[in-house]
């Protein structure tokens, strides 16, 4: 950590006094080399961190980075920003649990304030069923060695009083929460896995749009980009939202298909929701962010799309939930709202795994949960690239699983695209 | 986003609901291979840009669609339905 220390508090009031003109670029803008030991195709949040622990955990540096536009500006820059780990199923349990412990000690780990808030999650529910269910998965999340407490309606009350609690429809019967979940500041964590990455030797090399793979006698030999051909032995798509486009390079068909997932954020307010509330019933779940806006989203607009953006008819579902949920938030005026591209699988589990083709390796699937995802990830990715085994942690996210049937359900509802 | 029903006409989206991709119209036969199976129910071509999908207009007539879409910009380019596509042999 002590190399990375270009932060501090001291730091910022020195420069402060200086009119702030000590401050450097935080990476270079290098040319793309003819050749590297490893590719990372993607500079979003999962390429980044892919990157950093190649090179941290592994040491392998002689890596670039390929990005079509800029640094994190896919979904990463982009985002409801929510950090959890209340999986249920082993395989995304201990997989979300690592991530969660990088995330506690992440802004330590890259000198980047990526303003990590564990402020507790709140899962309701609304029915005697409903209520078992979340209590089996709270003694799950405690088994794995995460936190979990059940919370009854007058529970619920003490932390959430602005509740509508006499829903006739969906009444407030307790909730699940999970201490240490919570949000962080999704443009950071890119940058700072970048900063990370590049002192690191990385090269980060934005603008930079591959448009083919190459692939000789079953193994890969590098790529073609708009900024030329690049030699490597080994490639990861690292590129969730677009991933069936660039595994088409490939000659690969993936178990995708691409949905949109809206969010919304409104004006600044005052503090008034200090937790991630999160209303499945209604398909809803809100924040506030350290700005004061609230940020909520809810469920996909569940048809194949690419144009990240979305259709009436889910705005007004969603602000229909929000209004059932706590109507005190009607007065709020909504500033903006985006679509953001997800690829989903049939399963709704992700996937990070070799593929048929020697060299070739994969890392998508993210549905609507890459954020949260992003240390382990690159971790498990970098692990699974550098010594071409999966990580404990990731071995169930097989891209074969499909054709196996050894699926990731964690919704329970079937494998089928048009589910999840 | 507005689709046309061959048999309706010009309705809201919200009268509709997606399935998924067309390739559900080439349903293995019973002695296909479990690849065959895994293709038709799990992996997708997933284009950005034109693309046929499954919609049934469940608030409507019930007939099943077969819409071709633009999943860029989401215009609606094209609609038949399931049966007559299927008549003109073949599926997709």
């Amino acid at each position: 950590m002590g190399a990375d220390m270009r932060y501090s508090g001291l730091r910022v009031i020195a420069e402060g006094l200086r009119g702030n003109r000590g401050w450097k670029p935080v990476w270079r803008e290098p040319e793309p080399k003819s050749e590297y030991d490893m590719l990372i195709i993607g500079g979003g949040g999962h390429g980044l961190s892919t990157a950093y622990y190649l090179a941290k955990n592994h040491g392998i540096r002689n890596i670039a980075v390929l990005e079509k536009g800029y640094l994190g500006g896919g979904n990463i820059g982009r985002n409801t920003t929510i950090v959890r780990a209340n999986y249920f199923l082993p395989g995304n349990q201990e997989f979300y649990s690592h991530s969660l412990k990088l995330w506690e000690g992440l802004e330590a780990e890259l000198n980047y304030n990526v303003m990590h808030s564990q402020r507790g999650l709140i899962n309701l529910f609304h029915s005697d069923g409903q209520r078992d269910a979340f209590a089996r998965r709270g003694n799950a999340m405690i088994t794995q060695g995460d936190d979990a407490e059940l919370l009854d309606r007058d529970g619920v009350r003490a932390l959430l009083p602005y509740l509508d609690f006499d829903n006739t429809r969906f009444p407030i019967y307790g909730g699940l929460l999970h201490r240490r979940g919570g949000t962080a500041r999704h443009d950071a964590v890119a940058w700072g896995y970048a900063r990370g990455a590049d002192k690191r030797g990385v090269d980060l090399i934005q603008n930079c749009e591959v448009t083919g793979i190459d692939i000789s006698a079953g193994r890969v030999t590098g790529v073609q980009t708009t900024r030329g051909a690049i030699r490597a032995k080994k490639v990861g798509i690292v590129v969730a939202g677009r991933s069936s486009q660039v595994a088409a390079m490939a000659g690969l068909r993936l178990p995708i298909e691409s949905h949109i997932l809206q969010a919304f954020v409104t004006e600044g307010l005052k503090p008034v929701i200090d937790h991630v509330i999160s209303f499945g019933m209604g398909h809803f779940y809100i924040s506030q962010s350290d700005k004061g806006g609230l940020v909520f989203g809810g469920d996909l607009d569940f048809y194949a799309s690419y144009a990240a953006r979305g259709n009436l008819p889910m705005v007004e579902h969603v602000m229909e939930a929000g209004m059932t949920l706590m109507p005190m938030i009607g007065r709020a005026r909504v500033l903006r709202s985006w679509g953001g591209i997800m690829d989903m699988s049939p399963d709704g589990s992700p996937i990070i795994d070799r593929t048929p083709i020697e060299g070739l390796y994969i890392d998508c699937g993210w549905n609507y949960g890459g954020f949260k995802a992003v240390p382990a990830s690159g971790w498990c990715m970098a692990h699974l690239m550098a010594t071409d085994h999966p990580h404990e942690v990731a071995r169930r996210f097989r891209l074969d699983r499909f054709a196996s049937g050894h699926l990731l359900d964690e919704e329970g509802t079937g494998s089928q695209h048009n589910l999840h | 986003m507005r689709i046309t029903c061959p048999l309706c006409g010009d309705r809201d989206r919200r009268e509709f609901t997606y399935y998924g991709a067309a390739d559900y119209l080439n349903r293995p036969g019973m002695g296909a291979p479990a690849e065959a199976w895994d293709a038709y129910l799990h992996l997708r071509d997933n284009p950005a840009g034109a693309t046929r999908d499954l919609w049934y207009h469940e608030m409507g007539c019930a007939a099943w669609l077969v819409v071709n879409r633009d999943t860029v910009s989401h215009a609606v380019l094209s609609v038949r339905l399931v049966t007559d596509a299927q008549a003109e042999g073949g599926a997709a």
